[in-house]
């Protein structure tokens, strides 16, 4: 699918996070902004909702916990008992380390697939970029040109609150 | 909403401590010492004793205990160490929390730098109380103290403890107290008193001077904390050892220090001060505690699971009189002292969320103090007390503690700006945001 994209070029991240306020106040909504290096207070001037990976991560590391204790109550204590140390078959103190390993084991892993998944990063996925110069030292923000949108407002819009240039854009695959 | 682009600056804010708070803090005191004389009474005409334990504990290692003081008086002298050691520990973070900052080049924690400073001002009434209950309690605290152990003469004499007198002799041991406690009061001092000309003349000149201060302070109380750890903690159990020691005392006092500057910070806030202090601040202090929970389980597991995998009789019998000891009665404040200090603000303080609200971090920063106070309270208890251990007269001087540390912590506060006026990365706190 193609969509068409009013690029405002910022030079100043300052400028460029009053403009996206400005912008938002506006009415107009914004499509993403394409930033060199993450901005602090980004994610609020541009309303995103927080992530909810943390919610899944604590879950992915509740099995790796549940994983970890089965495999060790059920291999050591009940499926082939061994004494080690004359201690206990299940014996939980020796337990914890592979446990907590296991937590976190499970917990990054399933972080880091479900990050790419949701961020539709996987092998063979191009990347688009709108300007590439804003993996250099501009600041793009971009926003969705749509059947009667006037790009001639638009324009003056981000002119006023600071953009360099403005520029149209077509892009397929977004 | 804090961004970069605002720009409000920072002014001066003073403290004013109202008398009704001080009175509040006189209040604390004088329930501590309700308690403390109850607890006495009570002790004195024996109630609630438990002298069969005493008996029943497998201890055979152990000497006949040289008869030291009476039960109360035992127990006061212990208590005061107790928590002498406590709050000297806690009183000493704050400076060690300032030194961090400055060495880190770290920004966000300007607004609070001052609450660290004044929590140092226990150091020196803290070194004074460490001397004096060591003269008056020495042979009820340090069993190598005792007449003679060191004497192969003597009926007394303990081979391993005579072993360690190198290290372990009064003289050492008074030079050694001193000179931690000379050099935390040193640093903190000066560390202050710089960041107070700062206030005064301004100019990045003080900034990189605390830095060297800083840095130097990091190094030596890398080396005193845990020192002092083996010296005023792990000695009272003068047969056993632990290598993990020091650090568990000094993450024990680290989480407690960060516990004590949230908990200061939100009640300032709410009290209309530190206008500048915001929920990315507290967001902030919270990951601390969490992240230092955390280690201090970390270490704390080290030194128990190594101990109790090895199982040697001269290792394990730390966990013997913990875990099921005389009677079983340490056992709850065994698994208690894991719940609260573990548990608990790990999976309060997991989500983004709670780590914001004031309330929430309210409720962890009371439960870590309480936790890490009973922390401390099982590391002495029973190594000293034996089974002879109660809680009135603790708590009550734990009362007189927190009563006396809270005036002198508070008229510190209240002799300079909450907000170091001129630091240079004082626009960084203000703008700060995670």
């Amino acid at each position: 699918m193609t969509k068409r994209f009013a690029l405002g070029v910022f030079e100043d991240e300052d400028v460029l996070l009053h403009a996206v306020e400005n912008i938002r106040a506006a009415g107009v909504k914004i499509y993403e902004v394409f930033t060199p290096f993450p901005i602090h207070g980004i994610d609020d001037a541009l309303g995103i909702e927080r992530s909810r990976l943390p919610i899944a991560a604590f879950f992915y590391g509740l099995t790796g916990l549940a994983f970890a204790l089965w495999l060790q109550i059920y291999t050591l204590g009940v499926d082939w008992p061994m004494i080690i140390g004359g201690k206990p078959h299940i014996a939980l103190p020796a337990f914890i380390p592979v446990s907590f390993e296991l937590t976190v084991f499970f917990c990054c892993h399933g972080m880091v697939i479900t990050f790419y998944a949701i961020s539709k990063l996987y092998p063979r996925w191009k990347t688009p970029v709108l300007d590439v110069r804003s993996t250099d030292d501009k600041f793009v923000v971009a926003i969705e040109l749509k059947d009667g949108t006037d790009l001639g407002h638009l324009t003056q819009l981000l002119r006023a609150n600071g953009a360099s240039e403005v520029n149209e854009k077509e892009m397929s695959k977004f | 909403m804090a961004t970069l682009t605002h720009h409000e600056s920072a002014t001066a804010e003073y403290l004013e401590v109202s008398p009704r708070t001080n009175r509040k803090f006189i209040m604390i005191l004088v329930a501590g010492v309700v308690l403390l004389a109850i607890g006495l009474i009570m002790s004195a005409m024996g109630i609630g004793a438990h002298h069969e334990a005493a008996g029943a504990a497998a201890h055979g290692a152990e000497h006949a205990q040289a008869e030291g003081s009476p039960i109360w008086l035992k127990r006061l002298l212990v208590s005061l160490w107790h928590n002498n050691v406590f709050f000297v520990g806690v009183s000493t973070i704050g400076t060690f929390f300032v030194a961090l900052q400055y060495v880190a080049y770290a920004g966000w924690s300007v607004l609070i730098k001052r609450i660290n400073e004044a929590m140092s001002a226990w150091i020196l009434p803290g070194a004074i109380i460490m001397l004096v209950v060591f003269f008056l309690g020495r042979h009820d605290l340090f069993h190598w103290t005792h007449e003679g152990i060191m004497d192969p003469k003597s009926e007394h004499y303990d081979a391993i403890i005579a072993g360690k007198s190198g290290f372990l002799n009064t003289p050492f041991y008074i030079i050694r107290t001193v000179l931690y406690l000379g050099i935390w009061w040193f640093f903190s001092q000066r560390l202050r008193k710089l960041s107070l000309e700062e206030d005064l003349n301004g100019g990045t000149e003080y900034f990189h001077k605390s830095i060297n201060v800083a840095a130097l302070f990091l190094v030596l109380y890398a080396v005193s904390s845990s020192m002092s750890a083996w010296d005023w903690v792990m000695s009272v159990d003068v047969h056993w050892f632990s290598t993990m020691f020091g650090w568990y005392v000094f993450a024990s006092w680290w989480v407690t220090g960060i516990a004590a500057t949230t908990l200061t910070a939100i009640y300032l806030k709410q009290a209309g001060y530190l206008k500048f202090l915001n929920a990315s601040h507290l967001h902030d202090l919270g990951k601390f505690i969490f992240g230092f929970s955390i280690f201090w389980t970390y270490v704390w597991f080290s030194q128990f699971m190594l101990i109790w995998y090895a199982n040697l009789p001269e290792e394990a019998v730390y966990y013997n009189q913990r875990l099921g000891g005389f009677n079983g009665q340490y056992t709850w404040i065994f698994f208690f002292n894991l719940l609260i200090n573990f548990a608990f603000p790990f999976l309060v303080l997991m989500t983004r969320d709670a780590k914001r609200q004031m309330i929430m971090l309210k409720i962890v920063c009371i439960a870590v103090i309480i936790g890490h106070w009973s922390d401390f309270y099982l590391m002495f208890m029973p190594a000293t007390m034996k089974a002879d251990n109660g809680f009135i007269i603790e708590i009550g001087v734990a009362l007189i503690f927190l009563g006396a540390f809270l005036i002198l912590f508070t008229k510190r506060l209240s002799q300079a700006s909450l907000v170091p006026v001129h630091h240079p990365f004082l626009d960084e706190s203000v703008h700060h945001t995670t």
